[in-house]
């Protein structure tokens, strides 16, 4: 996989999710009632980094979970062998919470159909919303995030790479190009 | 078989940034970022644990640990096999297996029925291979079955493209009954390396011990087993454990007990000369199991027979993981389930 441009450095990354934090207190009116649930795997991080901030300058911590969406993949049937299964760790009732959802990347929105059919299943929250790093474009179902970091405009053979430091060692996003044939091993090089 | 693109991850710590970080996405992927991507079982059928290498026992209780959470849901199903079938055929009499298997089949949302042989076809004389064939006729995806004879299983295994099951095959092997064992162990233990496993009872008629001993060993545990001479293989030693005709050098310093139910119906009655006498000699009583190491925990694989091989005290005691035992069984069934049924008989490559 080639890098061919860096969408986002470390202390804009920062920014860019002080702001996602400021904003989601503002629009809920404050923290009541309100909960973070990060996607695996790397909007987990990316809620906590959020409930972090709002830490900071609301003084409130809030409840923030985990949600793995491999058991509501629309794809499971078609693909073999099946996905490694991670937790889904909600430590709270949603019942009567604005859950706002956290991942990194928005693409075609199965991800976010997916998480929305797992929330169900564990309640009824008051309201979902949708807080997403980067915004690509290209959806295929009508699906639309509520925080953005920043829209970045691709095309479909490239990936956008949310590099986190607890995962990968740095704070970075790139725009990468996929190889010709997917499924190919990554080339080392990047 | 498939070939086998291992992620390094355990629950998300993965690191390796560096090297574009395994992007092997599958065009259909719904996340475009690299995810731990697919593994597989390298078997298609689980027939048995001495089939299974330690990365297939680890990878069924990695999911197993995952599936856990979705029995302490409001809603406890998720839609993992939806439009999956899965037929239970039981010749031998079964409750805890059965259910287990209809729940974690209902959980991940695939369609479950059981078969148990006095309502079945089999009472009238139909072969076995034949009411496979029946079945197959059904396009179930995959058959659980528990059979008296042992091999029961391979056999379906050969004759029917659906993924099988082996719930206990006579006295050869009950694989799922080892792996949530084995994830009881893990959890009260969080490790295999350097245990001392006392399995204590009857060896020689039992599927549950030789599935835990293949398993325990795999896995780098010490398995030691006592029992009275008739109720021990000639050669026991072979299977690589450690054997006592008394209790209590077996148990001394064990950080797992685990008694064996005597099984009247498979000639058990004829192998001591009464219940009561083998109570007094290999009954885990709360004074016998004082020479265990400190934290040890006692286990059974059910049903009991309270006052023969386990005193009540002990079965109901705060050492017994009895019960774990059993809600972990759904979760390792559910999490075989799901591998299985990930898993393509004819073998094709990730699509």
């Amino acid at each position: 996989m080639r890098v061919k441009a860096t969408v986002m450095e470390a202390a804009q990354m920062d920014r860019t999710l002080m702001r996602i934090s400021h904003e989601i207190v503002e629009r809920n009116g404050g923290t009541h009632n309100l909960v973070l649930i990060g996607i695996r795997t790397r909007g987990v991080p990316l809620a906590r980094a959020i409930a972090a901030k709002i830490a900071e300058f609301e003084g409130v911590e809030i409840p923030t979970g985990s949600v793995d969406i491999t058991l509501y993949r629309d794809d499971l049937s078609q693909i073999s062998p099946n996905p490694v299964v991670q937790k889904t760790d909600l430590p709270f009732d949603l019942q009567n919470q604005t859950a706002v959802l956290v991942d990194d990347v928005l693409y075609t929105g199965r991800t976010v159909r997916s998480a929305l059919d797992a929330l169900t299943d564990f309640g009824r929250p008051l309201a979902i919303q949708l807080a997403v790093l980067i915004d690509r474009g290209h959806r295929e179902l009508p699906i639309r995030a509520d925080f953005v970091g920043k829209n970045v405009p691709t095309s479909s053979d490239e990936i956008v790479e949310v590099r986190l430091e607890s995962i990968d060692g740095e704070n970075r996003v790139v725009l990468c190009e996929m190889p010709d044939s997917a499924g190919e091993e990554a080339s080392e090089d990047v | 078989m498939l070939e086998n693109k291992q992620p390094e991850d355990d629950d998300t710590q993965t690191t390796g940034a560096k090297e574009g970080q395994g992007m092997e996405n599958d065009s259909k992927d719904i996340r475009v970022d690299a995810e731990p991507s697919a593994v597989a079982l390298k078997c298609t059928d689980l027939l048995g644990i001495e089939y299974l290498d330690v990365e297939d026992i680890n990878l069924i209780l990695d999911t197993a640990e995952q599936f856990k959470e979705i029995s302490q849901r409001p809603i406890k199903k998720v839609p993992a096999l939806r439009g999956k079938t899965v037929i239970n055929i039981f010749f031998e009499p079964s409750t805890r297996t059965r259910t287990s298997f209809e729940i974690a089949a209902k959980r991940l949302s695939a369609d479950a029925q059981s078969i148990s042989a006095s309502t079945s076809s089999l009472v009238k004389g139909e072969t076995l291979v034949d009411t496979a064939l029946n079945i197959e006729a059904m396009y179930p995806d995959l058959i659980v079955m528990r059979h008296s004879r042992p091999g029961a299983a391979h056999l379906l295994a050969r004759s029917t493209t659906a993924r099988v099951i082996n719930a206990g095959d006579g006295a050869h092997e009950h694989p799922t009954q080892a792996l949530l064992d084995a994830l009881t162990i893990r959890d009260h233990k969080g490790r295999f390396e350097g245990l001392r496993v006392a399995i204590i009872g009857d060896i020689a008629h039992s599927r549950v011990a030789r599935s835990n001993i293949h398993c325990l060993n795999k896995l780098g545990a010490q398995v030691v087993v006592a029992a009275p001479p008739t109720f021990l293989p000639l050669d026991v030693e072979s299977l690589g454990v450690e054997a006592h005709h008394r209790l209590e050098p077996a148990i001394e310093g064990a950080d797992v007990v685990m008694a064996l139910r005597i099984q009247l119906e498979r000639g058990g009655k004829l192998s001591f000369p009464s219940q009561r006498e083998y109570f007094n000699l290999f009954g885990l009583t709360k004074e016998r199991l004082s020479i265990t190491a400190e934290d040890s925990i006692v286990m059974h694989p059910g049903p009991m027979n309270r006052g023969v091989e386990i005193a009540s005290d002990v079965a109901d005691g705060p050492t017994s993981v009895i019960l774990d035992q059993v809600s972990n069984g759904l979760a390792v069934r559910m999490a075989t389930l799901y591998l299985l049924a990930g898993s393509s008989k004819d073998v094709e490559t990730a699509a």
